[in-house]
C-alpha cells in the first residue's frame, strides 16, 4: 500500500540546511492501522505531508498502490490526494463560510461528481458520523468535536483507501476525543488504511502498529500487544 | 461542468464579502459609466450639429460676396443668368437678403428676422410650407407684397386664426400672408421659426439695400456639387480677378470639419474616462491580492482535498471577471441614465449607441481578466502545506 524507501527531506533556510527526514524507510500494508509517534520537531509532520502527497521528498522513493508518486508534479499529486487520501487535521481545516454539507462536498466537486449525487453522498457521510441533523450548520455553529466529525466525513466521502489523521484529537476534550477515535476505529473496521500521527502514547496504543520517529529517523517498529 | 462549478464558487466568494465587492465594483462602475456618458454626449452634439447642417438643405453651396475694393460688381441678375447657362449642373440660385424688421398684426407687434429670397430657397434650404404656398417667380418679378411667416410669428401674432390671407404690417407696409412655414426648430424667439419671408425684390426696397451679397446655390445632384463650385469660382474670378472678393463653400466641407473636431473630442474624453477604468482595474487587482492573502488557508484546504492549479486559478480569475462584469453592467445602466440626465440638462439629446455600450462593457471584462490574472495565478501556485500552516 504505502512503501517508502530511504527518504530524505532537506529544507533550506537561508544558508542553513535542516534535515527533516534522514533516510526513512517504512511500509504500511493495506487496511492496516498505523500510528506514527514522535516529539515535535521529529519530522513526523514532514513524513505525514509526504505520505499525504502534499509535499515531495528531496530524495528517496515513495510508492502508493505500486505507483511511484515521489516524482509527480503538482496537479498529478492533487489528483492522487483527491482519489486516494482523506485528511483529518488537528485544526479541522473547514471552510468557515460553508455549511457542513458544503464542506463535505468539497472533494467531490474536484472529483467532478454531479450536483445531486454529490449532495446525496455528503449527507450520507454526515449521517454516518452522527451529524445528519446538522448538515446546514456553519462550522462556527458546531462544537469542536462536531467540527472534527464534519472533517472526518469530508475525509472519507470520496471513498479514499487511506485516511491520514494528524493529531485528530489534539484540540479536543477527552470525551470528544474518544468519540473521534471511535469513528476512526469504525473507518478502519470498514476497510480503510489508517495512518495516525500523534505525540500521545495512549492514542498511539490504539493502533495495530506504532512507528516511532526521532530526529528524522525511525527508531523501532514494534507490534502492539 | 468544471467552469459552472468555478463560477458558482466565485459568486459565493463575492457574496461572502459584499461591501468589499461593491467597493471594488465602484471603480469599474464609475469608469464604464463615465466612458458611456462622455462618448454619448459628444456623439449627441455631433448629431445635432450634423442635423442642423443637413437641415439647411442638400446639394447646397453657399456664396457670399464681399466685393469691396473692387471696381466690378456682380448682382443677382448676373448670377441667375449664370445658373441658367449651367442648368445641367445647377438647379437654381436663391439670392438672399436679410434684416431686422418690426411686424405688426392688429395691435400686437414684435421684432423679427426678415429674409428676402425667391422660389429656389424653398428646395435649396429645405424649407417646407405647412399652409398656403411659397413665394413664386411672379411674386419676385412683380415685387409683390406677399409674406410667409414662421411658426413663432404665427403663434405670437395670429393666435388660433389661420394666417393665410391675413394682412401683416412689416415696417409699416401692408403685406398679405400667403403661407406658413413648417417648424424647423422649437418655435421659440430667436430660433429658425422666428422669421418672415418675402420676395427679395420687395426686400431690397424695404431694407433699402441695393446689393445682395448672399446666395444659396443648389446643385443638381450631390455629385455635381464640386463641379458647380468650380464653375462658380471660375465665373466669379473672371469678374473680380481677386479670390478674396467672394467666398464659396458647401455643406460637405463644414460637415467634414465638424466631424474632424468631434472625432478628436470623442477620443480625448473617451481616453480620459478610459483611464478611470484602468484605475478601477488596479483596484480589482489590489483587492484580489488581499483576498488571496486572506484566503490562503482556504486555498490550502481546497488543494489538500484535490483542487488542481487550474481549479484555483479559475476560481479567483472568475471572481475578478464577475466583479468587473457586474460593475460593467451596472456601469452601462448608470451610463444610460446619466447620459439622459446630462443630455437633457445640456439640451443635447443623446442616447448611448449599442457599440459604445458594448465596447465599454467588453473593456470592463477585459480589465477583470487582465488585472485578475496575476492574483489568481499567485493563488494557484501556493504550496498546500505552506497554505495550511497559515493561521
Amino acid at each position: 500500500m504505502i512503501r517508502i524507501e530511504n527518504m530524505y527531506k532537506i529544507y533550506r533556510m537561508g544558508s542553513n540546511e535542516v534535515c527533516a527526514l534522514n533516510g526513512v524507510s517504512l511500509h504500511v500494508k493495506p487496511k492496516e492501522f498505523v500510528a506514527i509517534i514522535g516529539p515535535s520537531g521529529s519530522g513526523k509532520s514532514t513524513l505525514m505531508n509526504i505520505i499525504g502527497c502534499l509535499d515531495t521528498p528531496t530524495s528517496g522513493r515513495y510508492f502508493l498502490d505500486g505507483e511511484e508518486v515521489s516524482k509527480l508534479k503538482d496537479d498529478s499529486l492533487a489528483s492522487i490526494r483527491n482519489r486516494k487520501i482523506g485528511f483529518i487535521f488537528q485544526s479541522f481545516n473547514l471552510l468557515p463560510k460553508f455549511s457542513a454539507v458544503e464542506n463535505v462536498e468539497l472533494p467531490l466537486i474536484y472529483m467532478g461528481v454531479g450536483k445531486k449525487e454529490r449532495r446525496k453522498m455528503a449527507i450520507e457521510a454526515l449521517e454516518r458520523v452522527g451529524l445528519g441533523n446538522r448538515i446546514h450548520h456553519k462550522p462556527s455553529e458546531l462544537s469542536g468535536g462536531q467540527q472534527q466529525r464534519v472533517a472526518i466525513a469530508r475525509a472519507f466521502v470520496s471513498k479514499p483507501s487511506i485516511i491520514l489523521a494528524d493529531e485528530p484529537t489534539g484540540s479536543l476534550d477527552s470525551k470528544s476525543g474518544t468519540e473521534i477515535m471511535n469513528i476512526i476505529h469504525e473507518l478502519h473496521a470498514s476497510g480503510k488504511t489508517i495512518v495516525l500521527i500523534t505525540h500521545d502514547n495512549n492514542i498511539a496504543a490504539q493502533a495495530e502498529r506504532i512507528i516511532r520517529i526521532h530526529d528524522g529517523k525511525i527508531l523501532d517498529e514494534g507490534e502492539v500487544a | 461542468m468544471r467552469w459552472i462549478q468555478a463560477f458558482k464558487m466565485a459568486l459565493k466568494g463575492i457574496a461572502s464579502n459584499k461591501i468589499r465587492s461593491a467597493l471594488t465594483m465602484l471603480g469599474i462602475i464609475i469608469g464604464v459609466s463615465a466612458v458611456i456618458v462622455m462618448v454619448s454626449i459628444v456623439q449627441g452634439s455631433t448629431r445635432q450639429v450634423t442635423e442642423r447642417l443637413q437641415g439647411m438643405g442638400t446639394n447646397l453651396i453657399n456664396l457670399s460676396i464681399r466685393g469691396r475694393g473692387s471696381t466690378r460688381r456682380v448682382n443677382e441678375k448676373d448670377l441667375l443668368e449664370f445658373a441658367q447657362n449651367n442648368s445641367d449642373i445647377i438647379e437654381g440660385i436663391a439670392p438672399t437678403i436679410s434684416g431686422n424688421v418690426t411686424v405688426k398684426v392688429g395691435n400686437k407687434n414684435l421684432q423679427t428676422n426678415l429674409v428676402g429670397t425667391n422660389e429656389v430657397y424653398e428646395t435649396a434650404r429645405n424649407t417646407s410650407v405647412q399652409q398656403g404656398r411659397f413665394i413664386n417667380a411672379l411674386d419676385v418679378e412683380r415685387r409683390q407684397k406677399v409674406a410667409l411667416v414662421g411658426t413663432y410669428i404665427q403663434q405670437e401674432l395670429f393666435d388660433s386664426i389661420n394666417p393665410v390671407g391675413q394682412h401683416i404690417k412689416i415696417n409699416g407696409d401692408i403685406y398679405t400672408v400667403v403661407g406658413v412655414l413648417e417648424a424647423k426648430s422649437n418655435s421659440t424667439a430667436g430660433s429658425a421659426d422666428d422669421v418672415v419671408v418675402i420676395p427679395y425684390t420687395t426686400a431690397k426696397r424695404l431694407l433699402r439695400n441695393a446689393m445682395i451679397s448672399s446666395y444659396y446655390v443648389q446643385a443638381k445632384t450631390p455629385d455635381t456639387v464640386e463641379q458647380a463650385m468650380t464653375k462658380l469660382k471660375d465665373f466669379l474670378f473672371k469678374i473680380f480677378n481677386n479670390e478674396n472678393s467672394y467666398m464659396v463653400f458647401n455643406q460637405a466641407d463644414m460637415l467634414e470639419s465638424v466631424n474632424e473636431a468631434t472625432k478628436s473630442m470623442t477620443m480625448m474624453l473617451g481616453g480620459i474616462a478610459g483611464i478611470s477604468l484602468v484605475v478601477g482595474g488596479i483596484g480589482i487587482m489590489n483587492i484580489m491580492l488581499v483576498s488571496v492573502t486572506e484566503r490562503t488557508r482556504e486555498i490550502g484546504i481546497r488543494k489538500a482535498v484535490g483542487a488542481k492549479r487550474r481549479d484555483i486559478l479559475a476560481q479567483f480569475l472568475i471572481e475578478a471577471v464577475v466583479v468587473s462584469c457586474l460593475g460593467g453592467i451596472v456601469g452601462v445602466l448608470l451610463g444610460i441614465i446619466f447620459t439622459n440626465i446630462i443630455g437633457n440638462a445640456l439640451g443635447i439629446p443623446s442616447t448611448p449607441t449599442m457599440l459604445t455600450m458594448l465596447i465599454s462593457f467588453s473593456f470592463s471584462a477585459f480589465v477583470g481578466i487582465f488585472f485578475g490574472l496575476y492574483p489568481a495565478s499567485k493563488a494557484s501556485k501556493l504550496s498546500p502545506i505552506q497554505a495550511l500552516r497559515v493561521e
